[in-house]
């Protein structure tokens, strides 16, 4: 045919290949596109390739699949590299025997692990990081393996070394040949810190060490080093950098770097201009860019020189975050730039590893780079900062010590004074501009939206959190009104929505879903709309238990491993001595860590979901019931021991806990519910620290209200002076209720309060004054959820079909959760780290 | 090694994993399967079936079947949240919803009379 298309091969087929051929195909079709690639499989991953050890398979991770290249007509050699490129002939030679012609040729043959030339590294059991063969092999071996290695503590060795610790290999060890870890990212310090928090983590680091032999014989079983000193291993990484596969360029004669990389010039074309190199193997002024984002921007410049565009390459910045065995780490702009180039400021907190490095001009007016160390939170506005060149605050070191006092920050407010043009996603190069375009023109208001509309945050999704924060930025900007709805599926406030219930007598979730909601709903307006309707019908929460969040549904809280808490309810924290010895025997029997709670009782923990019903038989066998711990409903009402022993009580403060504790048990509130009654003014049970306090005065009590403790404490306020115990009793009837009923979802007492208009006078006024003359009403109603009162421990341990859900296996109904794991501390258990 | 072809629509092998009954209405039970740990999902309202690894990817827990379901978007995407910090996954994809870039495994499900299976793809 005459008028065929003009032919591009791209050699490798690699996550830079890929996105060339991704976005040539986009902006064009006037190309033949031939692929030769040397791996079995189409391009992956390789960014998220240790993903494949937390149970993502190959095809998970796959690029895009074998159809997306039919559809776009691009052809495909799988396992088929190009062995010799003919400049002359214009064509490429494969190992199976094609020879294709073309017209333009594309080089992303990436690179290769560096491999040492220490001796042994022949040995079995020494391995690289790179394909998923790779990680094939490594974990088949690492089955019989004990302790293992790494050498190289740069930022692939770490992450090596992670997964060797993920496929179960306890005694991991990282050597490094410099006096760092990461020494192309991070400084001296940050590199101490990053070691501290990785050896809490039970990885050994052994830097400034040189390996000199890979002993064995002919297997690995140790690495002897310049020191003198050995250490036994059974197997080793090696991740000592990388090595752009230039072997093709160099076999047909192009321009190639001294010490590797095929040499390239703004529009990435080699020695020869109808031949271009992009990503891992490419050499730009002196230098080869081992990460994505360079990557896919010189695959842009290519497809825009193929177009008849004028992108050039210019350079691309290094910074990088991520989160190593999960400490977050991070390296923006100049990182090592020290006094007296620059001012440096630096903040170290070691007991919570945290490590942060900034760097600015002498005259304090711009950010030049920095670290950052156990908390990256920063690292998205920081990194913007730099690029942008933007004014630092009069006060740099707030950038990295966080605003002090108020609520700056939220909403936001930071990312909106960023320019237009400000890059937020560097691996898809999405600008501010673009993203917030969308908000406003295309109304997409879910950062989901946004990355399907954009890609942003598809390659390595750090910018997501900015992401967010554009979002609600531009919505605010824009004015647009945020109704105070439950989600999604509900239309109104959870004090809208229980009138509409309780009027309508709905008493399901599906009910209300079906007529007042859309949707399936979701993890918010489920549990929601179970307190409503506990607060309403006060039916049994077992009976709808796949709305009810994941703690009421099993009846006890979630602990790390997937264990369970036990909180039998000790009103007032009054206890006999026997039913004290049965919780000991009980905690005995289940090998569960025993602990005295805050509030004055006593938690079992590690309890496997199976032995939960058996557990609480015996509990409530010996007269214990639910404590609640697990609910949005009363937890303790604590006392301090009172008139009864101590000198100074007024009154019985014990004997009113125990029985405002009795009577409000049980009850579902938006939030949880805390109570404390002291026998005088010294204050013992903290009663102004709770939702509800009672305290002993000369003439009776004093009532106080919306307290609360948690991350910002509040004090409780005075309600009501002096008055006897019924009226007490009636004060707090009336409050509790008017909460249950119209405070939005999981808000404390003290938050509602905060929001009230009118505040505690207006309070003061519905509770005391009657002033809604809703006051009967309210009576009634907690009266009403008081005389339904049952213990769901006590209903579930006599229904045998209750007693199934508490299972781990459903098809194995008496095997527990294998991956469960504790270890031991002080005598008892404690969940495995995780 | 050689010549291996890359299998995307490989053999399925279907799995008998419990009864309809056993996964409460709009829930979630966990099914073992060899050394495998399976959600699997009754989403009653949709009348669909799903099921997904029961790790969560997050923090490593083996969980999501005790995860709560449900839906977002126009297009009623069924999702699970995991109950440890409430990131959320897409049951037809598994792709994490709450913007993190790990993803979870989703098998094919399929109800004959009482009985639910679960297809597992074969790896050779
Ligand atoms: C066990 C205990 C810590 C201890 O070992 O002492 C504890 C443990 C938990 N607390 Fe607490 N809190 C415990 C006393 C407290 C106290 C002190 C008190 O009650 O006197 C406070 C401050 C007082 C307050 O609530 O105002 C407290 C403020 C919180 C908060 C913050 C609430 C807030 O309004 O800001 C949370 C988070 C939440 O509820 O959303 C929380 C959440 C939790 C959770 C439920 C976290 C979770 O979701 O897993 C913990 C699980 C407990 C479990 O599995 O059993 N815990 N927690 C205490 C149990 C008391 C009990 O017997 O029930
Ligand atoms: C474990 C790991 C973690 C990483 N983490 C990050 C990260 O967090 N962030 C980041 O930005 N980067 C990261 N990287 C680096 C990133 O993966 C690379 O920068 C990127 O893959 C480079 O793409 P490429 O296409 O240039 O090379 P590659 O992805 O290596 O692709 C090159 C392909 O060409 C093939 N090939 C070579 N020669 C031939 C031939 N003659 N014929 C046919 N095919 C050939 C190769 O087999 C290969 O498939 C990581 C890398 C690894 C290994
Ligand atoms: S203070 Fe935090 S860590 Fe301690 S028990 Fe309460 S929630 Fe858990
Ligand atoms: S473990 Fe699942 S969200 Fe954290």
């Amino acid at each position: 045919m005459l008028n065929e298309k003009p032919t591009i091969i791209v050699i490798g087929n690699g996550m830079v290949g890929y996105k060339f051929c991704e976005k040539l195909v986009a902006k064009t079709n006037s190309f033949r596109l031939e692929v030769f690639g040397d791996e079995p499989r189409p391009a992956y991953d390789r960014v998220h390739l240790s993903e494949y050890f937390s149970g993502k398979t190959a095809d998970d991770l796959l690029m895009n699949t074998l159809e997306w290249y039919a559809e776009n007509e691009i052809n495909l050699h799988l396992n088929d590299p190009v062995q010799e490129i003919n400049r002359d002939n214009k064509t490429v030679h494969s190992l199976k025997g094609t020879v294709l012609k073309y017209d333009y040729l594309v080089l992303a043959t990436g690179s290769s692990a560096f491999v040492p030339d220490i001796p042994g590294v022949e040995k079995e059991g020494v391995f690289v990081y790179r394909t998923i063969e790779d990680l094939e092999l490594i974990s088949a071996y690492s089955k019989n393996a004990r302790n293992g290695a790494v050498m190289g503590g740069g930022l692939l060795g770490l992450e090596a070394a992670k997964a060797l610790i993920d496929l179960g290999i306890k005694d991991t060890h990282v050597i490094e040949f410099a006096p760092r870890l990461m020494p192309r990212q991070i400084d001296q310090p940050g590199s101490a810190m990053l070691q501290m928090k990785l050896k809490e983590l039970g990885l050994q680091i052994h830097l400034n060490k040189s390996t000199t032999e890979i002993a064995g014989n002919g297997k690995v079983d140790a690495l002897n080093f310049a020191d003198d000193s050995s250490l036994p291993i059974d197997m080793l990484v090696i991740s000592a950098g990388i090595r752009p596969r230039d072997e093709l360029a160099k076999l047909a004669g192009l321009e190639v770097g001294t010490r590797g990389g095929i040499v390239v010039n703004e529009s990435m074309q080699t020695s020869d201009e109808s031949i271009f190199a992009i990503g891992e193997c490419a050499l730009y002024n002196g230098m080869i860019y081992g990460l994505v984002a360079p990557g896919y921007e010189m695959a842009e410049v290519v497809v825009s020189k193929l177009n008849a565009g004028e992108k050039q390459f210019t350079g691309f910045d290094m910074s990088t975050k991520l989160k190593l065995i999960g400490v977050d780490v991070a390296s923006f702009g100049d990182p090592f730039i020290n006094e007296p180039d620059c001012r440096t400021i630096a903040l170290e907190d070691t007991s919570k590893g945290v490590y942060k490095r900034i760097n600015i001009t002498k005259d304090g007016k711009t950010l030049l780079g920095g670290v950052l160390i156990g908390d990256a939170e920063d690292y998205n506005m920081l990194l913007q900062t730099v690029k942008n060149n933007m004014a630092l605050p009069p006060n740099p070191e707030d950038l990295i010590l966080g605003a002090r006092g108020g609520e700056a920050g939220e909403g936001g407010a930071g990312v909106m004074s960023l320019p237009d043009d400000a890059l937020i996603c560097s691996c898809e190069a999405v600008t501010k501009g673009a993203i917030c375009c969308k908000v406003r023109d295309e109304g997409i208001i879910t950062a989901d939206g946004i990355k399907k509309a954009t890609k942003a945050g598809t390659g390595c999704g750090g910018c997501m959190p900015m992401v967010k924060d554009l979002v609600n930025g531009t919505l605010k900007e824009q004015g647009m009104y945020v109704k105070n709805v439950i989600c999604e599926h509900f239309d109104y406030s959870r004090q809208e929505l229980l009138d509409i219930l309780k009027m309508n007598n709905v008493r399901t979730y599906d009910e209300a879903l079906d007529h007042y909601g859309r949707g399936d709903g979701c993890e918010v307006c489920k549990p929601a709309v179970a307190s409503i309707l506990s607060g309403l019908w006060n039916d049994l929460i077992v009976k709808q238990q796949p709305i009810q969040d994941s703690n009421d549904r099993y009846l006890a809280n979630i602990q790390k491993g997937g264990t369970y808490s036990v909180v039998p309810r000790i009103p007032g924290g009054e206890i006999t001595p026997e039913k004290l010895i049965v919780i000991g025997q009980v905690a005995q029997k289940y090998n569960l860590y025993t602990k005295i709670t805050g509030g004055q009782r006593i938690d079992l923990f590690g309890a496997h979901v199976n032995d939960l019903p058996n557990i609480w038989e015996e509990l409530v066998d010996a007269g214990f019931e639910s404590g609640h711990a697990y609910g949005k409903s009363l937890r303790t009402v604590k006392s301090c021991v009172g008139s009864t022993w101590c000198r100074f009580g007024l009154h019985d403060s014990v004997s009113f806990a125990i029985e405002v504790e009795d009577r409000y048990k049980g009850i579902r509130s938006p939030h949880k519910l805390k109570g404390g009654v002291s026998g005088c003014i010294r204050e013992c049970a903290e009663a102004q620290a709770k939702d509800f306090g009672i305290i002993a005065t000369e003439k009776g009590w004093n009532l106080y209200v919306c307290g609360n403790g948690g991350s910002k404490p509040q004090h409780a306020q005075l309600i009501a002076a002096d008055v006897d115990k019924e009226t007490c009793i009636k004060y707090l009837d009336r409050f509790l209720m008017f909460y249950i009923k119209t405070a939005d979802p999981l808000t404390r007492t003290a938050t509602w309060l905060n929001k009230m208009e009118g505040g505690l006078s207006y309070l003061k006024n519905v509770i005391i004054n009657d002033s809604l003359g809703i006051c009967e009403q309210l009576e009634e109603e907690i009266q009403g959820l008081i005389d339904t009162y049952h213990c769901e421990w006590n209903e579930v341990v006599k229904n045998p079909e209750l007693r199934k859900r508490f299972s781990h296996f459903v098809n194995a109904p008496e095997e527990k959760d294998p991956s469960v794991a504790f270890d031991t501390m002080r005598e008892q258990v404690k969940a495995r780290e995780w | 090694m050689n010549n291996m072809e890359i299998e995307l629509t490989s053999d399925i092998k279907w799995v008998l994993a419990c009864n309809a009954s056993d996964v409460p209405e709009n829930g979630g039970a966990c099914v073992k399967h060899e050394d495998e740990q399976i959600a699997v999902f009754n989403f009653t309202r949709k009348n669909e079936w799903f099921a997904t690894q029961n790790l969560c990817p997050h923090k490593q827990q083996m969980v999501l079947s005790r995860g709560m379901i449900g839906s977002t978007g126009e297009n009623c995407e069924p999702k699970v949240a995991c109950p440890f910090h409430k990131k959320t996954f897409s049951l037809h994809s598994g792709e994490c919803l709450s913007g993190d870039d790990f993803s979870i495994k989703t098998y094919p499900v399929k109800l004959i009379g009482e009985k639910v299976y679960i297809g597992i793809r074969s790896t050779t």
